[in-house]
Protein backbone atom coordinates (compact mmCIF):
# COMPACT_ATOMS: atom_id res chain seq x y z
CA UNK A 1 0.00 0.00 0.00
CA UNK A 2 1.37 3.38 -1.02
CA UNK A 3 -1.50 5.53 0.24
CA UNK A 4 -0.98 6.35 3.92
CA UNK A 5 -3.41 5.27 6.66
CA UNK A 6 -4.18 8.90 7.38
CA UNK A 7 -5.17 9.71 3.79
CA UNK A 8 -7.01 6.41 3.51
CA UNK A 9 -9.16 7.36 6.52
CA UNK A 10 -9.95 10.71 4.93
CA UNK A 11 -10.94 8.99 1.68
CA UNK A 12 -13.28 6.70 3.61
CA UNK A 13 -14.90 9.76 5.19
CA UNK A 14 -15.44 11.22 1.72
CA UNK A 15 -16.91 7.97 0.39
CA UNK A 16 -19.51 8.06 3.17
CA UNK A 17 -20.88 11.34 1.80
CA UNK A 18 -21.91 9.94 -1.59
CA UNK A 19 -24.67 7.49 -2.53
CA UNK A 20 -22.24 5.74 -4.88
CA UNK A 21 -18.63 5.06 -3.94
CA UNK A 22 -17.20 6.55 -7.12
CA UNK A 23 -18.68 9.94 -6.24
CA UNK A 24 -15.69 10.37 -3.93
CA UNK A 25 -13.10 9.79 -6.68
CA UNK A 26 -12.29 13.48 -7.25
CA UNK A 27 -11.95 14.19 -3.51
CA UNK A 28 -9.78 11.07 -3.21
CA UNK A 29 -7.52 12.18 -6.06
CA UNK A 30 -7.09 15.60 -4.39
CA UNK A 31 -6.16 13.88 -1.13
CA UNK A 32 -3.74 11.40 -2.68
CA UNK A 33 -2.14 14.11 -4.79
CA UNK A 34 -1.63 16.30 -1.73
CA UNK A 35 0.46 13.48 -0.28
CA UNK A 36 2.30 12.28 -3.39
CA UNK A 37 2.40 15.30 -5.70
CA UNK A 38 1.02 13.42 -8.69
CA UNK A 39 -0.94 10.28 -9.53
CA UNK A 40 1.48 7.53 -10.54
CA UNK A 41 0.41 4.29 -12.23
CA UNK A 42 0.91 2.55 -8.92
CA UNK A 43 -1.44 4.98 -7.16
CA UNK A 44 -3.98 4.65 -9.97
CA UNK A 45 -3.91 0.89 -9.46
CA UNK A 46 -4.47 1.24 -5.74
CA UNK A 47 -7.26 3.78 -6.20
CA UNK A 48 -8.79 1.51 -8.84
CA UNK A 49 -8.95 -1.33 -6.34
CA UNK A 50 -10.41 0.95 -3.69
CA UNK A 51 -13.11 2.34 -6.01
CA UNK A 52 -13.67 -0.95 -7.81
CA UNK A 53 -12.83 0.50 -11.22
CA UNK A 54 -9.96 -0.17 -13.60
CA UNK A 55 -6.73 1.86 -13.25
CA UNK A 56 -7.29 3.22 -16.77
CA UNK A 57 -10.58 4.73 -15.57
CA UNK A 58 -8.71 6.50 -12.80
CA UNK A 59 -6.15 7.83 -15.28
CA UNK A 60 -8.93 8.89 -17.64
CA UNK A 61 -10.21 11.19 -14.90
CA UNK A 62 -6.69 12.35 -14.00
CA UNK A 63 -5.94 13.33 -17.60
CA UNK A 64 -9.28 15.12 -18.07
CA UNK A 65 -8.78 17.64 -15.25
CA UNK A 66 -6.08 20.33 -15.34
CA UNK A 67 -5.42 20.16 -11.61
CA UNK A 68 -4.48 16.47 -11.55
CA UNK A 69 -1.02 15.42 -12.68
CA UNK A 70 0.32 12.14 -14.00
CA UNK A 71 3.99 13.09 -13.70
CA UNK A 72 6.20 14.67 -11.00
CA UNK A 73 5.76 18.43 -10.55
CA UNK A 74 7.71 21.18 -8.85
CA UNK A 75 7.03 21.70 -5.16
CA UNK A 76 5.14 24.89 -6.00
CA UNK A 77 2.87 25.44 -8.98
CA UNK A 78 3.00 29.01 -10.15
CA UNK A 79 0.18 29.82 -12.56
CA UNK A 80 -0.24 33.18 -14.21
CA UNK A 81 -3.68 33.87 -15.64
CA UNK A 82 -3.50 34.84 -19.33
CA UNK A 83 -7.19 34.88 -20.19
CA UNK A 84 -8.65 38.02 -21.76
CA UNK A 85 -9.42 40.16 -18.66
CA UNK A 86 -5.90 39.51 -17.34
CA UNK A 87 -4.32 39.99 -20.80
CA UNK A 88 -5.93 43.44 -20.98
CA UNK A 89 -4.21 44.40 -17.71
CA UNK A 90 -0.72 42.98 -18.18
CA UNK A 91 -1.11 39.28 -17.31
CA UNK A 92 0.92 38.21 -20.33
CA UNK A 93 3.67 40.73 -19.62
CA UNK A 94 3.89 39.38 -16.08
CA UNK A 95 4.19 35.81 -17.35
CA UNK A 96 6.93 36.75 -19.84
CA UNK A 97 8.87 38.62 -17.18
CA UNK A 98 8.61 35.68 -14.79
CA UNK A 99 9.76 33.35 -17.56
CA UNK A 100 12.96 35.31 -17.99
CA UNK A 101 13.38 35.85 -14.25
CA UNK A 102 13.14 32.12 -13.55
CA UNK A 103 14.67 30.96 -16.84
CA UNK A 104 11.67 28.71 -17.43
CA UNK A 105 9.21 28.28 -20.27
CA UNK A 106 5.55 27.60 -19.43
CA UNK A 107 5.21 24.01 -18.30
CA UNK A 108 8.84 23.69 -17.17
CA UNK A 109 10.11 22.97 -13.66
CA UNK A 110 13.19 24.58 -12.13
CA UNK A 111 16.27 22.34 -11.81
CA UNK A 112 15.99 22.30 -8.02
CA UNK A 113 12.40 21.07 -8.28
CA UNK A 114 11.13 24.16 -6.49
CA UNK A 115 8.84 25.79 -9.04
CA UNK A 116 6.72 24.68 -11.99
CA UNK A 117 5.72 27.75 -14.02
CA UNK A 118 2.68 27.82 -16.25
CA UNK A 119 -0.10 29.94 -17.66
CA UNK A 120 -3.68 29.21 -16.72
CA UNK A 121 -7.13 30.06 -17.98
CA UNK A 122 -9.54 32.32 -16.09
CA UNK A 123 -9.27 31.97 -12.30
CA UNK A 124 -12.14 34.25 -11.34
CA UNK A 125 -9.97 37.20 -10.37
CA UNK A 126 -10.77 39.35 -13.41
CA UNK A 127 -11.27 42.56 -11.43
CA UNK A 128 -7.91 42.16 -9.69
CA UNK A 129 -5.62 41.50 -12.64
CA UNK A 130 -2.83 40.73 -13.16
CA UNK A 131 -2.79 37.77 -10.82
CA UNK A 132 -1.11 34.46 -10.19
CA UNK A 133 -2.00 31.34 -8.28
CA UNK A 134 0.68 29.63 -6.23
CA UNK A 135 -0.76 26.30 -5.15
CA UNK A 136 -4.03 27.12 -3.40
CA UNK A 137 -3.14 30.77 -2.83
CA UNK A 138 -4.22 33.69 -5.05
CA UNK A 139 -2.05 36.81 -5.41
CA UNK A 140 -3.89 39.69 -7.09
CA UNK A 141 -3.21 43.22 -8.38
CA UNK A 142 0.41 42.17 -8.87
CA UNK A 143 3.43 43.87 -10.32
CA UNK A 144 6.69 42.15 -11.23
CA UNK A 145 8.54 43.14 -8.05
CA UNK A 146 5.78 41.80 -5.79
CA UNK A 147 5.59 38.58 -7.82
CA UNK A 148 9.38 38.09 -7.64
CA UNK A 149 9.33 38.62 -3.89
CA UNK A 150 6.53 36.07 -3.43
CA UNK A 151 8.45 33.52 -5.49
CA UNK A 152 11.72 34.15 -3.64
CA UNK A 153 10.00 33.26 -0.38
CA UNK A 154 8.86 29.83 -1.57
CA UNK A 155 10.84 26.96 -0.08
CA UNK B 1 -10.75 37.86 1.10
CA UNK B 2 -12.27 39.87 -1.74
CA UNK B 3 -13.16 43.50 -1.15
CA UNK B 4 -16.88 44.19 -0.76
CA UNK B 5 -18.59 45.39 -3.97
CA UNK B 6 -18.24 49.08 -4.80
CA UNK B 7 -22.01 49.36 -5.04
CA UNK B 8 -24.24 47.20 -2.88
CA UNK B 9 -27.96 46.55 -2.69
CA UNK B 10 -30.04 44.02 -0.74
CA UNK B 11 -27.96 40.98 -1.73
CA UNK B 12 -24.53 42.25 -0.75
CA UNK B 13 -25.64 44.86 1.81
CA UNK B 14 -23.56 43.30 4.61
CA UNK B 15 -20.66 41.98 2.54
CA UNK B 16 -18.38 44.68 3.91
CA UNK B 17 -18.86 43.36 7.45
CA UNK B 18 -16.42 40.54 8.13
CA UNK B 19 -18.57 38.66 10.65
CA UNK B 20 -21.39 38.30 8.10
CA UNK B 21 -19.65 35.11 6.93
CA UNK B 22 -20.08 33.55 10.39
CA UNK B 23 -23.30 31.93 11.55
CA UNK B 24 -23.59 34.27 14.49
CA UNK B 25 -23.03 37.39 12.40
CA UNK B 26 -25.45 36.15 9.76
CA UNK B 27 -28.18 35.35 12.29
CA UNK B 28 -27.73 38.70 13.99
CA UNK B 29 -28.76 40.32 10.69
CA UNK B 30 -31.87 38.18 10.36
CA UNK B 31 -30.19 35.16 8.82
CA UNK B 32 -32.13 31.88 8.51
CA UNK B 33 -35.43 33.58 9.37
CA UNK B 34 -36.59 33.10 5.77
CA UNK B 35 -35.77 29.39 5.93
CA UNK B 36 -37.55 29.09 9.26
CA UNK B 37 -40.60 30.79 7.77
CA UNK B 38 -40.59 28.60 4.64
CA UNK B 39 -40.09 25.31 6.50
CA UNK B 40 -42.59 25.97 9.26
CA UNK B 41 -45.27 28.20 7.71
CA UNK B 42 -45.27 27.46 3.96
CA UNK B 43 -45.95 24.36 1.91
CA UNK B 44 -43.40 23.39 -0.74
CA UNK B 45 -45.91 24.45 -3.41
CA UNK B 46 -46.31 27.88 -1.81
CA UNK B 47 -42.54 28.36 -1.82
CA UNK B 48 -42.27 27.34 -5.48
CA UNK B 49 -45.17 29.63 -6.42
CA UNK B 50 -43.63 32.57 -4.62
CA UNK B 51 -40.26 32.11 -6.32
CA UNK B 52 -42.04 31.64 -9.67
CA UNK B 53 -44.12 34.79 -9.09
CA UNK B 54 -41.00 36.77 -8.22
CA UNK B 55 -39.71 36.17 -11.75
CA UNK B 56 -36.24 35.24 -10.45
CA UNK B 57 -34.11 34.09 -13.37
CA UNK B 58 -31.07 31.87 -12.90
CA UNK B 59 -27.90 33.90 -12.49
CA UNK B 60 -25.52 31.28 -13.90
CA UNK B 61 -25.78 32.37 -17.52
CA UNK B 62 -28.87 30.85 -19.13
CA UNK B 63 -31.40 33.01 -17.26
CA UNK B 64 -34.07 30.33 -16.89
CA UNK B 65 -36.88 30.82 -14.32
CA UNK B 66 -35.68 29.40 -10.99
CA UNK B 67 -39.18 28.65 -9.68
CA UNK B 68 -40.08 26.90 -12.94
CA UNK B 69 -36.98 24.74 -12.67
CA UNK B 70 -37.97 23.70 -9.14
CA UNK B 71 -41.46 22.79 -10.33
CA UNK B 72 -40.00 20.21 -12.74
CA UNK B 73 -38.91 18.00 -9.84
CA UNK B 74 -41.19 14.96 -9.60
CA UNK B 75 -43.62 15.13 -6.66
CA UNK B 76 -44.49 11.44 -6.41
CA UNK B 77 -41.07 9.85 -6.92
CA UNK B 78 -39.90 7.30 -4.36
CA UNK B 79 -36.28 7.92 -5.34
CA UNK B 80 -34.10 10.24 -3.28
CA UNK B 81 -33.99 13.74 -4.74
CA UNK B 82 -30.97 16.01 -4.83
CA UNK B 83 -29.95 19.59 -5.38
CA UNK B 84 -26.68 20.65 -6.91
CA UNK B 85 -25.29 24.11 -6.30
CA UNK B 86 -23.18 25.22 -9.23
CA UNK B 87 -20.17 26.99 -7.70
CA UNK B 88 -17.93 26.10 -10.64
CA UNK B 89 -17.68 29.75 -11.67
CA UNK B 90 -15.28 29.62 -14.62
CA UNK B 91 -16.74 31.85 -17.30
CA UNK B 92 -13.94 34.29 -18.14
CA UNK B 93 -14.86 37.74 -16.83
CA UNK B 94 -16.98 36.32 -13.98
CA UNK B 95 -16.01 36.57 -10.32
CA UNK B 96 -19.33 37.36 -8.63
CA UNK B 97 -20.09 33.95 -7.12
CA UNK B 98 -16.68 34.01 -5.50
CA UNK B 99 -17.63 36.95 -3.30
CA UNK B 100 -20.80 35.20 -2.14
CA UNK B 101 -18.78 32.08 -1.27
CA UNK B 102 -16.24 34.18 0.62
CA UNK B 103 -18.40 36.84 2.26
CA UNK B 104 -21.94 35.47 2.32
CA UNK B 105 -21.78 31.66 2.40
CA UNK B 106 -24.74 31.40 4.79
CA UNK B 107 -26.90 33.39 2.39
CA UNK B 108 -26.32 30.71 -0.23
CA UNK B 109 -26.82 27.92 2.32
CA UNK B 110 -30.13 29.44 3.46
CA UNK B 111 -31.29 29.60 -0.16
CA UNK B 112 -30.29 25.96 -0.55
CA UNK B 113 -32.30 24.91 2.51
CA UNK B 114 -35.39 26.72 1.20
CA UNK B 115 -34.96 25.13 -2.23
CA UNK B 116 -34.55 21.73 -0.60
CA UNK B 117 -37.85 22.16 1.23
CA UNK B 118 -39.56 23.30 -1.98
CA UNK B 119 -38.31 20.38 -4.06
CA UNK B 120 -38.22 17.68 -1.38
CA UNK B 121 -34.49 17.15 -1.85
CA UNK B 122 -32.66 15.24 0.87
CA UNK B 123 -29.13 16.31 -0.03
CA UNK B 124 -27.31 19.15 -1.77
CA UNK B 125 -23.97 18.76 -3.49
CA UNK B 126 -22.14 22.06 -3.74
CA UNK B 127 -19.73 21.73 -6.66
CA UNK B 128 -17.05 24.40 -6.30
CA UNK B 129 -14.24 24.88 -8.80
CA UNK B 130 -10.98 23.38 -7.55
CA UNK B 131 -9.03 26.61 -7.88
CA UNK B 132 -11.41 28.27 -5.39
CA UNK B 133 -9.59 26.71 -2.43
CA UNK B 134 -10.14 29.73 -0.20
CA UNK B 135 -13.79 30.37 -1.14
CA UNK B 136 -14.35 26.61 -0.76
CA UNK B 137 -12.83 26.70 2.73
CA UNK B 138 -15.15 29.60 3.66
CA UNK B 139 -18.14 27.51 2.56
CA UNK B 140 -16.94 24.41 4.41
CA UNK B 141 -16.53 26.44 7.59
CA UNK B 142 -20.06 27.78 7.18
CA UNK B 143 -21.43 24.26 6.59
CA UNK B 144 -19.69 22.95 9.71
CA UNK B 145 -21.04 25.83 11.80
CA UNK B 146 -24.54 25.31 10.41
CA UNK B 147 -24.46 21.60 11.21
CA UNK B 148 -23.22 22.28 14.75
CA UNK B 149 -26.15 24.65 15.28
CA UNK B 150 -28.72 22.22 13.85
CA UNK B 151 -29.44 24.23 10.71
CA UNK B 152 -28.82 21.10 8.61
CA UNK B 153 -29.01 17.41 9.40
CA UNK B 154 -31.84 15.19 10.56
CA UNK B 155 -33.90 17.97 12.10
CA UNK B 156 -33.11 21.10 10.12
CA UNK B 157 -33.87 24.23 12.18
CA UNK B 158 -35.85 22.00 14.53
CA UNK B 159 -38.61 21.52 11.95
CA UNK B 160 -38.24 17.77 11.45
CA UNK B 161 -37.13 18.25 7.83
CA UNK B 162 -33.93 16.39 6.95
CA UNK B 163 -31.32 17.92 4.72
CA UNK B 164 -27.61 17.31 4.24
CA UNK B 165 -25.02 19.38 2.42
CA UNK B 166 -21.80 18.13 0.85
CA UNK B 167 -19.08 20.33 -0.64
CA UNK B 168 -17.03 18.92 -3.50
CA UNK B 169 -14.07 20.61 -5.14
CA UNK B 170 -13.65 20.21 -8.88
CA UNK B 171 -10.26 20.00 -10.51
CA UNK B 172 -9.96 22.59 -13.26
CA UNK B 173 -12.39 21.96 -16.11
CA UNK B 174 -14.58 24.78 -17.47
CA UNK B 175 -17.08 22.29 -18.88
CA UNK B 176 -18.05 21.14 -15.37
CA UNK B 177 -19.98 24.41 -15.08
CA UNK B 178 -22.39 22.98 -17.69
CA UNK B 179 -25.05 21.37 -15.53
CA UNK B 180 -24.80 17.82 -16.85
CA UNK B 181 -21.00 18.01 -17.05
CA UNK B 182 -21.20 18.97 -13.38
CA UNK B 183 -23.34 15.92 -12.63
CA UNK B 184 -20.87 13.60 -14.39
CA UNK B 185 -18.03 15.14 -12.41
CA UNK B 186 -19.97 14.69 -9.16
CA UNK B 187 -20.15 11.01 -10.02
CA UNK B 188 -16.36 10.82 -10.23
CA UNK B 189 -16.15 10.85 -14.02
CA UNK B 190 -14.81 13.03 -16.81
CA UNK B 191 -17.07 16.09 -16.97
CA UNK B 192 -18.52 15.37 -20.38
CA UNK B 193 -22.08 16.72 -20.71
CA UNK B 194 -25.02 14.36 -21.14
CA UNK B 195 -27.55 14.26 -23.93
CA UNK B 196 -30.89 15.77 -22.93
CA UNK B 197 -33.55 14.45 -22.47
CA UNK B 198 -33.64 13.01 -19.92
CA UNK B 199 -33.28 16.30 -18.06
CA UNK B 200 -31.67 16.42 -14.60
CA UNK B 201 -35.06 16.71 -12.89
CA UNK B 202 -35.77 13.19 -14.15
CA UNK B 203 -32.26 11.72 -14.27
CA UNK B 204 -29.67 13.81 -12.45
CA UNK B 205 -26.89 13.12 -9.97
CA UNK B 206 -26.37 9.38 -9.52
CA UNK B 207 -29.46 8.83 -11.67
CA UNK B 208 -31.77 10.58 -9.20
CA UNK B 209 -34.04 13.61 -9.78
CA UNK B 210 -31.82 16.68 -9.38
CA UNK B 211 -32.13 20.43 -9.69
CA UNK B 212 -29.01 22.43 -10.45
CA UNK B 213 -28.93 26.14 -9.51
CA UNK B 214 -26.19 28.73 -9.49
CA UNK B 215 -24.72 30.20 -6.25
CA UNK B 216 -26.23 33.63 -6.81
CA UNK B 217 -29.64 32.21 -7.80
CA UNK B 218 -29.90 30.47 -4.42
CA UNK B 219 -28.76 33.62 -2.65
CA UNK B 220 -31.69 35.75 -3.87
CA UNK B 221 -34.24 33.27 -2.51
CA UNK B 222 -34.16 34.23 1.22
CA UNK B 223 -34.99 37.84 0.27
CA UNK B 224 -37.94 36.72 -1.87
CA UNK B 225 -39.31 34.59 0.97
CA UNK B 226 -38.86 37.37 3.54
CA UNK B 227 -40.20 40.26 1.47
CA UNK B 228 -42.46 38.66 -1.11
CA UNK B 229 -42.57 38.42 -4.89
CA UNK B 230 -43.93 41.95 -5.37
CA UNK B 231 -41.05 43.46 -3.41
CA UNK B 232 -38.56 41.57 -5.56
CA UNK B 233 -40.24 42.79 -8.73
CA UNK B 234 -39.64 46.33 -7.52
CA UNK B 235 -36.03 45.90 -8.62
CA UNK B 236 -34.94 45.51 -12.24
CA UNK B 237 -37.14 45.44 -15.32
CA UNK B 238 -40.61 43.94 -15.88
CA UNK B 239 -39.16 40.83 -17.48
CA UNK B 240 -35.89 40.65 -15.53
CA UNK B 241 -36.53 41.44 -11.87
CA UNK B 242 -34.02 41.76 -9.06
CA UNK B 243 -30.44 42.87 -8.87
CA UNK B 244 -27.30 41.04 -9.92
CA UNK B 245 -23.63 41.40 -9.13
CA UNK B 246 -21.92 42.76 -12.22
CA UNK B 247 -18.18 42.09 -12.51
CA UNK B 248 -16.30 44.74 -14.45
CA UNK B 249 -12.82 44.01 -15.77
CA UNK B 250 -10.37 45.16 -18.42
CA UNK B 251 -9.75 48.80 -19.32
CA UNK B 252 -11.68 50.64 -16.62
CA UNK B 253 -10.56 52.90 -13.77
CA UNK B 254 -12.27 50.81 -11.05
CA UNK B 255 -12.49 47.13 -12.00
CA UNK B 256 -14.49 45.14 -9.47
CA UNK B 257 -17.99 44.12 -8.42
CA UNK B 258 -21.16 46.21 -8.54
CA UNK B 259 -24.56 45.05 -7.34
CA UNK B 260 -27.12 46.87 -9.47
CA UNK B 261 -30.68 46.25 -10.66
CA UNK B 262 -31.02 44.29 -13.88
CA UNK B 263 -31.73 46.74 -16.66
CA UNK B 264 -29.05 49.21 -15.55
CA UNK B 265 -27.54 50.64 -18.72
CA UNK B 266 -24.18 49.22 -19.76
CA UNK B 267 -22.67 52.67 -20.33
CA UNK B 268 -23.79 53.72 -16.84
CA UNK B 269 -22.00 50.72 -15.32
CA UNK B 270 -18.81 51.31 -17.29
CA UNK B 271 -18.55 55.10 -17.14
CA UNK B 272 -20.39 56.16 -13.99
CA UNK B 273 -19.73 53.23 -11.69
CA UNK B 274 -16.44 51.81 -12.96
CA UNK B 275 -14.99 55.23 -13.77
CA UNK B 276 -14.67 54.82 -17.54
CA UNK B 277 -11.57 54.07 -19.57
CA UNK B 278 -8.27 55.14 -17.97
CA UNK B 279 -5.67 57.39 -19.59
CA UNK B 280 -8.18 59.45 -21.56
CA UNK B 281 -8.49 56.66 -24.13
CA UNK B 282 -11.65 55.87 -26.04
CA UNK B 283 -13.64 52.71 -25.54
CA UNK B 284 -13.60 50.30 -28.48
CA UNK B 285 -15.89 47.50 -27.35
CA UNK B 286 -17.28 45.67 -24.32
CA UNK B 287 -18.29 42.08 -23.73
CA UNK B 288 -21.47 42.28 -21.63
CA UNK B 289 -21.83 38.92 -19.94
CA UNK B 290 -18.77 36.72 -19.74
CA UNK B 291 -16.56 35.70 -22.64
CA UNK B 292 -19.15 33.48 -24.33
CA UNK B 293 -21.38 36.44 -25.06
CA UNK B 294 -20.89 38.46 -28.27
CA UNK B 295 -19.14 41.81 -27.91
CA UNK B 296 -20.84 45.20 -28.32
CA UNK B 297 -19.14 48.12 -30.10
CA UNK B 298 -18.82 51.56 -28.49
CA UNK B 299 -21.95 52.77 -30.26
CA UNK B 300 -24.26 50.22 -28.63
CA UNK B 301 -23.51 50.68 -24.94
CA UNK B 302 -26.77 52.43 -24.08
CA UNK B 303 -28.44 49.04 -23.85
CA UNK B 304 -30.09 48.11 -20.52
CA UNK B 305 -28.43 45.02 -19.03
CA UNK B 306 -31.32 42.57 -19.25
CA UNK B 307 -31.84 39.78 -21.75
CA UNK B 308 -34.93 41.27 -23.39
CA UNK B 309 -32.84 44.29 -24.46
CA UNK B 310 -29.49 42.60 -25.04
CA UNK B 311 -31.08 40.07 -27.39
CA UNK B 312 -31.97 42.92 -29.77
CA UNK B 313 -28.23 43.51 -30.00
CA UNK B 314 -27.57 39.81 -30.66
CA UNK B 315 -25.95 39.24 -27.30
CA UNK B 316 -27.00 38.19 -23.77
CA UNK B 317 -26.56 38.95 -20.09
CA UNK B 318 -24.77 35.65 -19.41
CA UNK B 319 -23.04 35.91 -16.04
CA UNK B 320 -22.94 39.72 -16.03
CA UNK B 321 -19.14 39.72 -16.41
CA UNK B 322 -18.36 42.92 -18.33
CA UNK B 323 -14.99 43.13 -20.11
CA UNK B 324 -14.02 46.54 -21.39
CA UNK B 325 -11.52 47.12 -24.20
CA UNK B 326 -10.02 50.47 -25.11
CA UNK B 327 -9.12 51.83 -28.55
CA UNK B 328 -5.61 50.29 -28.53
CA UNK B 329 -7.01 46.76 -28.36
CA UNK B 330 -6.52 44.49 -31.36
CA UNK B 331 -9.75 42.55 -31.73
CA UNK B 332 -7.96 39.80 -33.66
CA UNK B 333 -5.66 39.26 -30.68
CA UNK B 334 -8.72 39.21 -28.44
CA UNK B 335 -10.04 36.54 -30.83
CA UNK B 336 -6.83 34.52 -30.47
CA UNK B 337 -7.17 34.55 -26.67
CA UNK B 338 -10.88 33.70 -26.78
CA UNK B 339 -10.52 30.89 -29.32
CA UNK B 340 -7.52 29.42 -27.47
CA UNK B 341 -9.60 29.17 -24.31
CA UNK B 342 -12.42 27.28 -26.01
CA UNK B 343 -9.99 25.01 -27.85
CA UNK B 344 -8.31 24.22 -24.54
CA UNK B 345 -11.56 23.58 -22.67
CA UNK B 346 -13.60 21.63 -25.25
CA UNK B 347 -14.37 18.27 -23.65
CA UNK B 348 -13.86 16.59 -26.99
CA UNK B 349 -16.91 14.40 -27.29
CA UNK B 350 -18.65 16.20 -30.20
CA UNK B 351 -16.75 16.50 -33.48
CA UNK B 352 -18.13 19.95 -34.37
CA UNK B 353 -16.81 21.38 -31.11
CA UNK B 354 -13.55 19.46 -30.77
CA UNK B 355 -12.50 20.20 -34.37
CA UNK B 356 -14.29 23.53 -34.75
CA UNK B 357 -12.64 25.20 -31.75
CA UNK B 358 -9.24 24.08 -33.04
CA UNK B 359 -9.94 25.37 -36.55
CA UNK B 360 -11.13 28.73 -35.30
CA UNK B 361 -8.04 29.22 -33.14
CA UNK B 362 -5.70 28.14 -35.95
CA UNK B 363 -7.27 30.49 -38.48
CA UNK B 364 -7.45 33.51 -36.16
CA UNK B 365 -3.88 32.96 -35.04
CA UNK B 366 -2.82 32.86 -38.71
CA UNK B 367 -4.64 36.13 -39.43
CA UNK B 368 -2.99 37.77 -36.41
CA UNK B 369 0.47 36.69 -37.63
CA UNK B 370 -0.20 38.38 -40.96
CA UNK B 371 -0.34 35.05 -42.78
CA UNK B 372 -4.10 35.10 -43.34
CA UNK B 373 -5.68 35.19 -46.78
CA UNK B 374 -8.92 36.65 -48.14
CA UNK B 375 -10.56 33.24 -47.72
CA UNK B 376 -9.81 32.98 -44.00
CA UNK B 377 -12.53 35.31 -42.77
CA UNK B 378 -15.06 33.27 -44.73
CA UNK B 379 -13.66 30.06 -43.26
CA UNK B 380 -14.12 31.48 -39.77
CA UNK B 381 -17.73 32.36 -40.46
CA UNK B 382 -18.35 28.97 -41.98
CA UNK B 383 -16.81 27.02 -39.09
CA UNK B 384 -18.65 29.12 -36.48
CA UNK B 385 -21.98 28.58 -38.26
CA UNK B 386 -21.41 24.82 -38.40
CA UNK B 387 -20.70 24.61 -34.67
CA UNK B 388 -23.81 26.44 -33.56
CA UNK B 389 -26.71 24.28 -32.40
CA UNK B 390 -25.05 21.04 -33.52
CA UNK B 391 -23.69 19.58 -30.32
CA UNK B 392 -24.71 17.88 -27.07
CA UNK B 393 -24.26 21.01 -24.95
CA UNK B 394 -24.08 24.77 -25.48
CA UNK B 395 -20.28 24.94 -25.24
CA UNK B 396 -19.86 24.97 -29.04
CA UNK B 397 -22.35 27.84 -29.30
CA UNK B 398 -20.51 29.65 -26.54
CA UNK B 399 -17.29 29.21 -28.53
CA UNK B 400 -18.82 30.36 -31.83
CA UNK B 401 -20.80 33.39 -30.59
CA UNK B 402 -17.91 35.60 -29.43
CA UNK B 403 -16.06 35.04 -32.71
CA UNK B 404 -19.21 35.83 -34.70
CA UNK B 405 -19.57 38.97 -32.56
CA UNK B 406 -16.01 40.10 -33.33
CA UNK B 407 -16.60 39.57 -37.06
CA UNK B 408 -19.95 41.38 -36.91
CA UNK B 409 -18.59 44.53 -35.29
CA UNK B 410 -14.84 44.54 -35.94
CA UNK B 411 -14.52 42.93 -39.35
CA UNK B 412 -12.28 45.80 -40.35
CA UNK B 413 -9.64 44.69 -37.84
CA UNK B 414 -9.54 41.25 -39.48
CA UNK B 415 -9.48 42.62 -43.03
CA UNK B 416 -6.65 45.02 -42.25
CA UNK B 417 -4.51 42.19 -40.88
CA UNK B 418 -5.02 40.32 -44.15
CA UNK B 419 -4.40 43.26 -46.50
CA UNK B 420 -1.37 44.63 -44.61
CA UNK B 421 -0.03 41.15 -43.85
CA UNK B 422 0.65 42.15 -40.24
CA UNK B 423 -1.06 43.31 -37.08
CA UNK B 424 -1.72 47.03 -37.39
CA UNK B 425 -2.21 47.59 -33.64
CA UNK B 426 1.20 48.36 -32.21
CA UNK B 427 -0.12 49.47 -28.82
CA UNK B 428 -2.37 46.51 -28.15
CA UNK B 429 -1.65 43.97 -25.43
CA UNK B 430 0.90 41.44 -26.69
CA UNK B 431 0.19 37.78 -27.06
Amino acid sequence: MVISEEIRAKIDAEIAKYPVKRGALLPALHLVQSEHGYISNELAKELGELFEIRPIEVMEVVSFYNMFYDSPQGRHHVYVCTNLPCSLRGGRDLLRQLESHLGLKPGQTSADGRITLNHEECLGACGYAPMMRVGAQYYENLDLEQAKKILSELE
Amino acid sequence: MLKAPYVTNYLTEHFGEDDYGTLEGYKRRGGYEAARKALSQMSPEEVIDQVKDSGLQGRGGAGFSTGMKWSFMPKDSDKPKYLACNADESEPGSFKDRIILERGPHLMLEGILIAAWATGAEKTFIYCRGEYAFPGACVQRAIDEAYAAGVFGKNALGTGFQHDVVLMLGAGAYICGEETGLLESLEGKKGQPRKKPPFPAQYGAFGMPTTVNNVESFSHVPFIINNGAEWFKGFGTDKSPGTTIFGVSGHVVRPGLYELPLGTRLDEIIFEHAGGVPGGKKLKGAIPGGMSMPILPAGQLEVPMANEFLREHKTMLGTGGIMVMDETTCMVRAGVVISYFFRDESCGQCTQCREGTGWMHKVIERIERGAGTDRDIGILEDVAAKMEGQTICAFADAAAWPIQGLLRHFRNDFEEHVSRKKCPFSESFEL
